[in-house]
């Protein structure tokens, strides 16, 4: 029992579905296969920008521009799109992939060549990402039936009982899980933040790790930048302010340590979801939807707590006072 | 390979032999940052007719006198390794408790000890999970932001609150002398306060030392836990004295007060030159920092440049005044080897 209860990922899953029953009772049908859809596919976004954010974090760095770059992106292919409606969608989303690549790339650089803190450089590309998208648009938004049918209605296709943006939050988890435990970039990612002098010593590359990180995360951001753009149907400025949180948020719940090396694709997925249900438990319970952000508070200061304690290192610091050792039993 | 003593040596490298103190100063990151403002500052008195009249550029000071109050106390808490990104969500939960202390009747004297007692509330929770359960304050913060701003939107939705006492108007509109606010008074007092204790105190040269080397803090026999409580304790406090400024500058709190400030106030410490790695930063330098970031956002303005273009112009500042000393020494290196 003690161990299933160290088992993260299965604490996590116990909790969810507690919450779901929980919900159930005040709202009949909150747990219906429907309803459940429904949530997994609103949580989608987050799934894949949670993953983005993680890969990021393994690596001992964090990207707080993966929003900014996801509204860039969105802005970018959303008047693609309304300029040259004749462009087929796989062009646009492939552009969008390649936009945010590029710029999780420009934060990789300035990581990996001038070595600049990631904090830093994320906060400065935030702002910059997010100016550029109202360079581009001059301010404007680009409303649902200035894009096409096709670029609206793909992810929201249903295949096999779940809408296309469903199957892909899955497919990036799926590929995120290869890339992180089959792969030499995904062992350098944990190795790097994990243990960064004894992953030198190993061999690893840790800025190249980070470069590659950064880029990933950026793709992954471009790509939600479509998605986001599409289901919503709208494109502007301030699209997604603030989700960059949110995704942190995904991450500590999920158990992935913000110090980098600790963490799996399913406490991110799980993170992820546990944010979902929450969102969408509140209208259904009466909760006033202002409620929202201060509960997402509670839950991250509760989980890093948590985390902290599953996490510490006993003997690593040394020459505790007694006051502090007294709080840690 | 030699990746890890480039980041864990070269960052606290000793040279051989100091310059001379003049070349020091001279090549000082303070003087290259007020280079810059003095710069800054033709090129807007080229730029617009309207920049030299002292009433224009005392308005200005409104841009950063605020940010800059918490800026120092930022500046402190970044110098000891760590770091506060509630800041702003501090000031919408100190800004509506006023707000609602206001509409139930309370006076200006009232008020005032409201905003500022919420705010060293705020800071005491942050400090109270870092130093007492050790957490990491990036996170810790990070939740406080969500919560602290949280509780704004729970009480006040999508509404607002006005109705302040008009004697609660004199700390964000009230003027000292001719064209000096009370704001910029307040800046430049805590400006002062602020560079004594780090520079001139017991405190300061603690908060230092375990910027730079938590681990021989504590075999130094420093109180770290402490120490990093009272930093959070006044970056709290800093909070509260800036929404009491605001608000009553601004004359009414939306939840949505503030909102962005946090990266605002990181940007204009780091600009000032103070290492985010933590050990390393002045006063005076986030002091000229503020001045540029004011100038900028001001000069950027009376040419009709929308804020947030403004906006990629300071993330542009804060990414190239980090990357141009690195390449620069970077060149300097390759030279001489």
């Amino acid at each position: 029992m003690k161990q299933l209860l160290k088992n993260r990922e299965l604490l996590l899953t116990g909790i969810i579905i507690l919450m779901i029953a929980g919900f159930s009772t005040r709202a009949a049908g909150f747990a219906a296969p429907n309803n459940l859809v429904n949530i997994f596919n609103d949580t989608s976004i987050l799934i894949i920008l949670a993953l983005a954010q993680m890969t990021v974090i393994l690596t001992k760095s964090i990207d707080l521009s993966v929003a900014a770059n996801l509204a860039f992106t969105g802005m970018a292919v959303a008047m693609t799109n309304a300029a040259y409606p004749d462009l087929p969608l796989a062009v646009l989303i492939l552009m969008a992939v390649s936009i945010g690549a590029f710029l999780g790339s420009i934060n990789g650089f300035l990581v990996w060549i001038l070595q600049i803190p990631p904090i830093v450089v994320t906060l400065g590309t935030l702002t910059i990402y997010r100016g550029m998208a109202f360079v581009l648009s001059g301010g404007g938004w680009v409303n649902a039936h200035q894009m096409t049918p096709t670029f609206l209605n793909v992810p929201r296709t249903l295949l096999l009982g779940l809408p296309v943006l469903s199957w892909v939050a899955i497919s990036v988890v799926l590929m995120m899980w290869f890339v992180l435990s089959r792969t030499p970039f995904g062992r350098s990612a944990y190795a790097s933040g994990g243990n960064p002098t004894a992953a030198v010593y190993a061999g690893i590359d840790i800025g190249r790790a980070r470069f590659f990180a950064f880029v990933l995360s950026g793709a992954m951001a471009g790509l939600c930048g479509y998605l986001w753009v599409s289901r919503y149907a709208v494109a502007y400025v301030d699209i997604a302010n603030g989700f960059e949180l949110d995704s942190v948020a995904a991450c500590v719940i999920g158990g992935i340590s913000i110090a980098g090396g600790i963490g799996s694709v399913a406490g991110a997925v799980l993170g992820a979801l546990f944010l979902g249900v929450i969102k969408n438990a509140l209208p259904v319970i009466g909760i006033s939807p202002f409620a929202q952000m201060a509960i997402s508070g509670v839950v991250i200061v509760l989980a890093v707590v948590f985390n902290a304690r599953a996490e510490r290192k006993k003997g690593r610091i040394i020459l505790r006072n007694r006051g502090a050792s007294e709080v840690k039993a | 390979m030699t990746d890890v003593s480039h980041t864990t040596t070269q960052r606290r490298a000793i040279p051989d032999q100091l310059g001379t103190s003049l070349s020091r100063v001279l090549t000082s990151w303070e003087v290259l940052l007020l280079g810059v403002a003095v710069a800054i500052f033709i090129a807007n008195s080229f730029a617009s007719p309207y920049f030299l009249n002292a009433w224009n550029l005392s308005d200005a000071t409104f841009n950063f006198t605020e940010k800059a109050m918490i800026a120092f106390a930022m500046a402190m808490l970044i110098i000891a390794g760590e770091i506060d990104l509630s800041v702003a969500a501090i000031i919408a939960l100190a800004s509506t408790a006023m707000g609602a202390a206001a509409a139930a009747g309370v006076d200006t004297p009232g008020l005032v000890a409201i905003g500022t007692g919420t705010g060293l509330a705020c800071g005491a929770f942050n400090g109270l999970l870092v130093s007492a359960l050790r957490l990491p304050s990036i996170v810790v913060t990070i939740g406080t932001m969500s919560l602290f701003r949280g509780i704004s939107y729970i009480v006040l939705g999508d509404k607002a609150y006005g109705g302040y006492p008009d004697s609660f108007a004199y700390f964000g509109q009230g003027y000292l002398f001719w064209v000096f606010s009370f704001e910029f008074g307040l800046f430049l007092l805590f400006a002062a306060l602020f560079a004594i204790l780090l520079h001139a105190t017991n405190f300061g040269r603690r908060v230092f030392v375990i910027g730079n080397n938590e681990f021989a803090a504590r075999f130094s026999g420093i109180p770290v836990e402490r120490v990093k409580f009272i930093l959070f304790l006044l970056t709290g406090l800093m909070s509260g004295i800036a929404a009491v400024c605001l608000t009553s500058r601004l004359g009414s709190t939306r939840p949505s007060i503030a909102q962005g400030w946090e990266l605002e106030i990181v940007t204009m410490v780091v600009l000032g030159g103070v290492s985010i790695l933590g050990g390393a930063g002045t006063i005076a330098g986030v002091v000229i920092a503020a001045f540029v970031m004011g100038l900028v956002t001001f000069g950027l303005g009376l040419l009709n440049v929308p804020g947030i273009v403004m906006s990629i112009f300071v993330g542009l500042l804060l990414i190239v005044t980090i990357a141009l000393p690195i390449l620069a020494r970077r060149i300097r290196e390759a030279s001489r080897s």
